[in-house]
């Protein structure tokens, strides 16, 4: 079943909305693009709807966290974490227990163009210290973290989702089960892996299809939590696999594959080459147009893996 | 000091609001008068101890947080985090010494850690630190944040059908920013009676006067446009603070309240008053003693 990782964060939060009586939702105009409608339709006493003003929705749920409810802030990705100021002092230094939705991530959301991307995002969240950094890659994943996120988790985290339906890849996991910072192996190849976050970890599967056919057979790993890292994952992968690949709708400079980089030139040096937007904008076309142009779909990825290994 | 002396800049006419007189017996206000000036003695140890922080503006708010502290805030420094307590926010961070030496008098912490304020390891970051201090409620300091984090606490309070009320004290030059504006329409939209704002409106900033490097006149205008109550006062008056912070628990008409306090930078020590230089430089060990012997002197004659 295909689905918006956004559709599934606005139905599970409005269904944990009726165990649940701490969970409030902000949302700064864009309800029914973030899917906070849901919520906002079953709870109105517990939904504000700030305007189009992201700073003063982050201040304000850091109050509400403080006095303990759980707040969503729902905005698109390049909003939300463009009040970065806001986010690293009122939420993050200030330790408030608070959930920031950014949607609409990467140039997948298609024809609005580069000012609605979320294409930095990562990189601004992650710098941010204790921040949680969660990145699903189908609908069944971001249930699961969403309910994480509200009953278990305490702390600042930034959940990043797509506008685009994406294919479910975790039902490749028999009983799968998100758990917070653990990577989750959806192919298993040899030699080489290919690390995938959010929407184009479905691509990356169909990649790895590909390149089988020319002898290639790599591991397939969806990185749904992108801090922290997890370093005896890395470790035992950079043990078992001698080249990784790293694949992100995001800029490649403060994105999830420096971060890998990072962490596996400390624990076991090893060949990593990074897919994701590199350093240029995006602009406005379909979705497809854009993967395409941008070697983010299946194609491009595994072109763009089968000339590194040449 | 004399009208004359007053920088022209500094000069902004206005209106003191009509409010009913708060009944206080001359002890209680003398009592209030002398918590002042020892709060004044601590700011300018701690500064001179510190060697960096903000006089002028922890100065000008000394009367408008010692009445509230010592008057009307619902607050037990045994037991900081109550949840029906009233909250108080210092939006302006800057002005913490002030804050700091209030609630050591109020019995929050021990005041002998007040002369380890920025040092290193110590609870009293140079800005406020919910997590590092009891009774600080948010972290401040980027101007512009605190108000908003107020209005969180406002209307959870709300939620929860506690009774508490919200006060926040934001700065004159932190009204140049745009976040103030985004709540300053959101707390009417939301009703929230029970936030109550106070401007420290001490007329200057660090480059200079506000009406020089960005004119917040009309300012009450502005807020009343907002749909606020607004009342405007002198800040260093008892009577006419604790009037205005009586009207604001009192009513319940929906509409936040701003208290537009007129307030003097530097207020107390003379050298400091009006004085834009004195935002964020700290003073000499002589200047320090000079200001203490005047403090020390007006305590006697209270």
């Amino acid at each position: 079943m295909s689905i918006a990782t956004r559709s599934a964060f606005g139905e599970t939060v409005a269904k944990l909305g009726e165990t649940n009586p701490n969970i409030v939702v902000l949302d700064a105009d864009l309800s029914k693009s973030t899917m906070s409608k849901f919520f906002a339709k079953q709870f109105p006493e517990r939904f504000f709807e700030m305007g189009i003003a992201e700073a003063n929705m982050i201040g304000t749920a850091s109050g509400l966290a403080f006095s303990g409810k759980i707040p969503y802030i729902c905005s698109f990705a390049c909003f939300l974490t463009g009040r970065f100021d806001q986010i690293r002092l009122s939420i993050g230094y200030s330790g408030a227990n608070v959930r920031l939705v950014g949607t609409h991530s990467g140039i997948a959301i298609g024809e609005d163009g580069y000012s609605q991307m979320g294409l930095e995002d990562i990189a601004l969240m992650k710098s941010i210290p204790e921040m949680v950094v969660i990145q699903p890659a189908d609908g069944e994943e971001t249930k699961q973290a969403v309910e994480y996120l509200t009953n278990h988790h305490q702390g600042p985290a930034y959940l990043r989702l797509t506008r685009q339906k994406v294919p479910a890849v975790t039902d490749r996991v028999s009983n799968y089960e998100f758990k917070l910072g653990k990577p989750v192996t959806l192919r298993k190849g040899e030699n080489i892996a290919i690390i995938a976050t959010g929407g184009v970890v479905h691509e990356s599967l169909k990649a790895a299809e590909k390149l089988q056919a020319s002898g290639i057979n790599p591991t397939v790993v969806n990185l749904h939590t992108i801090k922290p890292l997890d370093p005896s994952f890395f470790r035992e992968l950079t043990e078992t696999h001698r080249t990784l690949i790293t694949v992100e709708d995001h800029q490649l400079d403060g994105g999830v594959g420096e971060s890998i980089s990072a962490l596996v030139s400390e624990l076991n040096p090893t060949r990593i080459f990074r897919i994701g937007v590199r350093n240029v904008y995006g602009e406005s076309g379909s979705p497809e147009e854009l993967y395409k142009k941008y070697q983010l779909d299946a194609d491009g990825i595994a072109k763009q893996i089968a000339g590194w290994l040449k | 000091m004399s009208l004359e002396m007053i920088p022209e800049a500094a000069k902004v006419l206005y209106e003191k609001s009509p409010l009913d007189t708060f009944p206080i017996e001359s002890e209680e206000l003398t009592r209030l008068k002398k918590i002042a000036n020892t709060v004044r003695i601590s700011v300018i140890e701690m500064l001179t101890e510190a060697k960096s922080g903000h006089p002028g503006s922890s100065l000008s708010e000394v009367e408008l947080l010692t009445a509230l502290y010592f008057k009307f805030l619902k607050h037990d420094p045994k037991n900081p985090k109550d949840p029906n307590r009233d909250k108080f926010l210092l939006s302006k961070g800057h002005g913490v010494p002030t804050l700091y030496a209030l609630l050591a008098e109020c019995g929050y912490f021990d005041k002998s850690l007040l002369n380890t304020l920025r040092k290193l390891g110590s609870p009293l970051q140079g800005h406020p630190d919910r997590r590092k201090l009891p009774g600080i409620e948010a972290c401040t300091g980027s101007l512009g944040q605190g108000l908003s984090i107020a209005q969180g606490l406002a209307l959870a309070d709300r939620l929860d059908g506690r009774k508490s009320l919200t006060f926040c004290m934001i700065g004159d030059g932190e009204t140049q920013e745009g976040q103030i504006w985004e709540c300053a329409m959101s707390a009417p939209k939301f009703q929230l009676d029970n936030l109550i704002v106070i401007t420290d409106y001490n007329k200057a900033q660090i480059d200079g006067y506000t009406e020089e490097v960005m004119p917040l006149e009309s300012l009450a205008k502005k807020w009343e446009a907002f749909n606020w109550d607004v009342i405007q006062i002198d800040g260093h008056d008892y009577l006419q603070i604790l009037a205005a912070y009586d009207f604001a628990r009192k009513k319940q008409n929906k509409k936040p309240t701003q208290i537009i306090a007129h307030t003097v930078k530097g207020k107390g020590v003379s050298f400091m008053e009006y004085k834009v230089d004195w935002h964020g430089v700290t003073p000499t060990p002589e200047e320090a003693k000079k200001a203490l012997a005047e403090l020390t002197e007006r305590g006697k004659s209270l």
